[in-house]
């Protein structure tokens, strides 16, 4: 096949964002028919675009990045004096993985879409919207300079806060969209600093003057203005990929539409922070102090939401606490400088988590809108494809071999536990602990939703109303469920016979001393390795165990434990009352803040005062002086006279005046 | 000879009386002849001096200034007969449209 042109590049995001444009701006006059076609064409042909430019990647002798940048008529996008920005893309493999997830994941859920939505109002002003985060999306991850990735990262904000509150009739969903988009400002607010630091330290945004001035100063490692760089963008990273302390958003955003979920709060958008950290990883691997922040944020946020999705009771908000607790995997993985490991996470979570999300939306749909897990149960006769291609998520997720999760959460713990990192232990328990609360609530949700005795409520009417999904619904979920078992495969490890080819493949990108293996102690490792994964394995078995005693074998076992450590319960089940501590000490004081200080002083005091003020003397000075429009001519004529007169009188006497003065 | 004096007296007596009549009278053509009497005032005062400096230049300016009042006449009187003709008065105290 033939190379794939580098200006072709640029129909990865035009398309999806001229799809926008036909849906956003005819849309509603448009038949459904033609609104999804438009739409499923223009992620298609990008999908297309992705596959060919993996060809041409992939084949023997191609370079290991492309470059692309848009200067029509040669105008730069941004040039200042000592300061230059480009609209420049870039591909290397990195890229080439996100890309992949984008399009091709992206793709599946828009095919879900179709069906899921069909039924819905504003169907067109939906696929509009998720037009538009594709092209914000490809944008961010084709982006070659920091300002571009911004643009992207500012943009799926934005159709992450529309696409939330998508049912914007609803009050609890427009909250929702409006705490993601303001906790995602506090960490754009990080990510924005950084950039001052990096064009101030650098003079340029761009990847490549940016980390190559760092590669070229050996001494620059643990500076502290690169550790302030770094730590910002962490906070940037930990605000879009819903790490603590800016988790907070990502379980309210379950309030819109299920594939939006799959597909921007789960597949793509969140894992956005982890592509910027792994694409800054010259810049953290020159600062030890922020990548030990990483690797705790991480540790911790995935101990603390897999905790908290233990006890939830939605079975979306079970898979959003999950996605929180992925996402800490993924950072501790950046944390430890396992970055190709992170990025292997990145790449199987996208695949069952999404699945596990439309599988969820599918129930939801065969329930009529149901997401209350003890209104479920018995599924598994009544939506027989979806329970398969369920549990092909839940046993990835869950980490039993052989499905995709076990090879890419195994790489972390792995990796983990050989780093450098002083705290490598603690962190591997943590992440261990993780792997086996993570089995335990997807188990529970499992056995909840498709064993036992239907527990539908009345209200859903007769048994008979709940109905497998449509095909099109269903051919995405088969696709995805096909992945999540077989996606881990190009990352199987050495030690268990495999080539580690998604290392090897990212190896250019993350190229560094901790890629060149010494082959002597090889074995040693792999038995290390295999251990780590026998005890990895017996954890995710064991927490699988624990959900079948306490939902299959003897229901109500959860129930009466949590009746004897009800303390504890209750501050799991209430979410350790973060929310609140955030509202009583930050939200509160602010409020009260703007409100007390800043409208009854500045706003009505200042801003309202000043203008008000402007207004009255305008209207004193017009009271004074429209006296003298009286439409009397005479009077005219008077103040002509009188004024002749003035001035004749100056002339006589001014000078004489003007003498004393 | 009269003294110069003389003149400039009766040309301020001459303009004061337009002044007043300018702005106590009512009838547009009354003001307008007030306005032609100020005018003559002016010019007697430019004849006068010329007279007294033994120059020319202010015998030439009165010219000028009768020029000036004659296309002032020939507007302002076609001004007044429009307004007439649209209002069927003269009064200035009832032509107050651009009263505030």
């Amino acid at each position: 096949m033939n190379p794939m042109p580098a200006s072709y590049l640029w129909f990865i995001p035009l398309l999806p964002f001229a799809g926008f444009l036909i849906n956003g701006t005819l849309g509603r006059r448009l038949p459904r028919a033609v609104v999804g076609t438009v739409a499923l064409l223009s992620t298609a042909l990008p999908a297309a675009l992705t596959a060919w430019l993996w060809a041409t990647m992939c084949a023997a002798g191609a370079p290991t990045s492309i470059e692309s940048v848009f200067r029509p008529y040669g105008y730069e996008w941004i040039a200042i004096t000592g300061f230059h920005a480009d609209f420049a893309f870039t591909v290397d493999a990195l890229t080439l993985i996100m890309l992949g997830v984008v399009t091709g994941v992206g793709f599946l859920i828009h095919i879900y879409s179709v069906g899921y939505m069909g039924h819905e109002e504003g169907y067109w002003r939906f696929f509009a919207y998720l037009n538009l985060f594709m092209f914000f999306m490809s944008v961010l991850v084709l982006a070659a300079n920091f300002l571009l990735l911004f643009v992207g990262w500012e943009g799926v904000g934005l159709c992450s806060y529309l696409l939330i509150g998508f049912y914007f009739k609803k009050t609890s969903a427009a909250n929702a969209g409006k705490k993601a988009f303001i906790v995602n400002r506090i960490g754009d607010f990080g990510f924005l600093l950084a950039m001052f630091l990096l064009i101030a330290h650098f003079g340029s945004l761009g990847f490549t003057q940016v980390f190559s001035a760092i590669a070229q100063h050996p001494e620059w490692q643990g500076a502290q203005f690169l550790t302030a760089i770094a730590l910002l963008l962490v906070l940037g990273a930990a605000g879009k990929s819903a790490q603590i302390p800016l988790y907070i958003w990502l379980p309210d955003a379950m309030e819109g539409p299920t594939p939006v979920s799959a597909l921007i709060h789960a597949a793509t958008m969140v894992t956005a922070g982890v592509y910027m950290v792994a694409r800054c990883h010259v810049l953290f691997n020159s600062s030890p102090a922020a990548l030990s922040v990483v690797a705790c944020i991480g540790a911790a946020t995935a101990l603390f939401a897999a905790s908290i999705g233990m006890v939830q009771h939605d079975i979306k908000r079970v898979l959003a606490y999950s996605t929180i607790s992925q996402l800490g995997y993924m950072f501790l993985a950046c944390g430890v400088g396992a970055y190709a490991a992170g990025i292997f996470h990145l790449l199987t979570h996208s695949f069952f988590k999404a699945l596990l999300f439309l599988a969820a939306g599918s129930v939801i749909h065969a329930l009529s809108g149901e997401q209350d897990m003890r209104r479920m149960g018995g599924l598994r006769t009544r939506t027989p494809i979806t329970f398969w291609t369920m549990s092909a998520g839940v046993f990835a997720i869950a980490g039993i071999p052989p499905f995709s999760g076990f090879f890419s959460k195994d790489e972390i713990l792995y990796r983990t536990f050989t780093s450098p990192n002083p705290l490598h232990i603690v962190l591997w328990l943590i992440g261990l602990a993780t792997a086996g609360m993570t089995s335990f609530y997807m188990f529970r949700l499992w056995f909840k939703t498709f064993f036992g005795e239907p527990r539908v409520g009345p209200h859903a009417n007769a048994h008979h109303s709940i109905h497998e999904s449509p095909w099109i619904m269903l051919l995405p979920l088969c696709i995805l469920a096909l992945l999540s078992v077989a996606g881990g495969w190009i990352g199987i490890p050495a030690a268990l016979g495999g080539n580690n080819g998604i290392e090897r493949f990212l190896g250019p990108v993350f190229a560094g001393p901790k890629f060149e293996v010494d082959t002597s102690v090889m074995t040693t490792y792999h038995d290390l390795e295999l251990a780590l994964a026998a005890i990895s394995v017996l954890v995710a078995l064991g927490g699988f165990y624990i959900a079948y005693v306490f939902y299959y074998e003897k229901p109500g076992t959860a129930a009466a434990l949590a009746e004897r450590n009800r303390r504890a319960y209750t501050l799991v089940k209430n979410k350790y009352w973060v929310d609140e501590f955030y509202s009583a000490f930050l939200i509160t004081p602010l409020l009260m803040f703007t409100r007390g200080i800043l409208e009854l002083v500045f706003e009505r005091g200042v801003v309202d005062g000043s203008g008000k003020a402007a207004g009255a003397a305008t209207r004193g000075l017009a009271w004074l002086t429209r006296k003298q429009i009286s439409g009397n001519i005479r009077s005219y004529a008077g103040w002509l006279a009188i004024g002749a007169a003035a001035v004749i009188a100056v002339m006589l006497f001014g000078n004489s005046l003007w003498g004393h003065l | 000879m009269v003294p110069t004096a003389y003149y400039l007296i009766l040309a301020a007596m001459l303009f004061s009386i337009g002044i007043a009549a300018f702005l106590i009278k009512r009838n547009v053509i009354t003001i307008f002849i007030s306005i032609e009497l100020m005018l003559n005032a002016v010019n007697l005062t430019f004849v006068a001096f010329a007279h007294m400096w033994h120059q020319v230049s202010g015998q030439i300016f009165v010219f000028f200034v009768m020029v000036v009042a004659a296309a002032e006449a020939a507007v302002g009187l076609a001004i007044i007969l429009s307004i007439f003709r649209t209002r069927q008065t003269l009064n200035v105290d009832e032509i107050d449209l651009m009263k505030s």
